[in-house]
């Protein structure tokens, strides 16, 4: 299955996870991550639950410095 | 200096102090101290497997109150998006509400900058927007439920001090809540001005960050915005054209 991460088209396993979205995004770990599908953001909640489907939009992101 | 409140919480502090611009996170931590800010702000971005170390611990460790921002959002959308991702990523509803109109200038998009304010305000945020310094868009965004108003002195990172003090001096004269002023700053005379004209706190990254000296820079502001903030209370003496001499006329010899 394929799923747009950060701007990047990958390959991801059928029934791939937001949570294995995060990973393959290379978050270190879980603190001070969020996510959006297709604009939605996902609660840390809900990420081992929530699935992913074919050509979704996952943006993964964590603070970095900023004015 | 007293303490001041933005929604309901106190602070010592009346300096605000961005992370962005610094050379070395190591830096930033020694002039996030030096400051004695109480609050920086930090940028939300797409995971980058390769950075090297992380804003959060260094923010953390210093006991920092975290307030990201919406930086680079054009559209309200966007940035209403990257505030709830910031909430979820970050627990905090305190966002720094940035929607710029474009690159070049980075002045905020007025229209689109009210219509996140109002949308944020509904969705549980507490909302300190950078604004212009438009006494009118900050009366509209106090009327939406932002808790503070942040009018830039010039653009973001351009060092060219307060262009319009008339401007913000009505602004602070008709606002119901904080205003801080938030882009231009580029020495620390500049900062004292903002505190003398009357606001209540200054927001500043690059003029520190981007200083020959970036944790002495780090000082200078401090005492600046506590400097300002005294002399602000203490009232000073109106402009004058001609000389009033502080020296009595009367008993000079040979008179």
């Amino acid at each position: 299955m394929r799923i747009e991460l950060n701007g990047r088209a990958i390959d991801v396993g059928g029934g791939a996870t937001v949570a294995d979205a995060v990973a393959a995004a290379g978050a270190a770990d879980r603190r001070g991550v969020a996510v959006a599908v297709e604009g939605e953001v996902v609660p840390q909640s809900q990420w081992d639950a929530t699935a992913l489907t074919e050509g979704q939009h996952v943006d993964v992101l964590h603070a970095v410095q900023g004015g | 200096m007293s303490a001041f409140e933005i929604a309901g919480r106190a602070w010592e502090s009346r300096l605000i102090v961005g992370t962005g611009g610094f050379r070395s996170l190591e830096t930033m931590e020694r002039a996030l101290e030096a400051s004695g800010t109480e609050i920086a702000t930090v940028a939300l971005r797409r995971v980058d497997p390769t950075a090297q170390g992380s804003v959060l611990d260094v923010v953390e460790q210093l006991g920092l109150f975290l307030l990201p921002n919406t930086a680079g959002c054009y559209t309200a959308r966007d940035a209403v998006r990257t505030a709830q991702m910031a909430r979820e990523a970050l627990e905090t509803d305190w966002v720094k509400l940035e929607v710029i109109g474009d690159d070049r200038t980075l002045f905020p998009d007025a229209v689109e900058l009210l219509r996140a304010a109002e949308q944020l305000v509904a969705d549980g945020f507490v909302v300190l927007p950078y604004t212009n310094d438009d006494p009118i868009l900050a009366r509209r965004l106090e009327e939406v439920g932002c808790a503070a108003v942040m009018p830039l002195g010039s653009p973001i990172g351009s060092g060219a001090g307060i262009r319009n003090p008339y401007n913000l001096q009505i602004l602070i004269e008709h606002a119901g809540v904080p205003v801080i002023l938030d882009a231009g700053v580029g020495s620390a005379s500049d900062a004292a001005l903002a505190m003398e004209l009357g606001c209540d706190g200054v927001l500043l990254a690059s003029s520190v960050a981007r200083a020959k000296d970036p944790v002495a820079m780090a000082h200078a502001m401090r005492k600046a915005v506590e400097a300002g903030y005294e002399a602000r209370q203490a009232g000073r003496i109106p402009r004058r054209l001609y000389a009033e001499a502080s020296t009595p006329g009367d008993g000079i010899s040979g008179h």
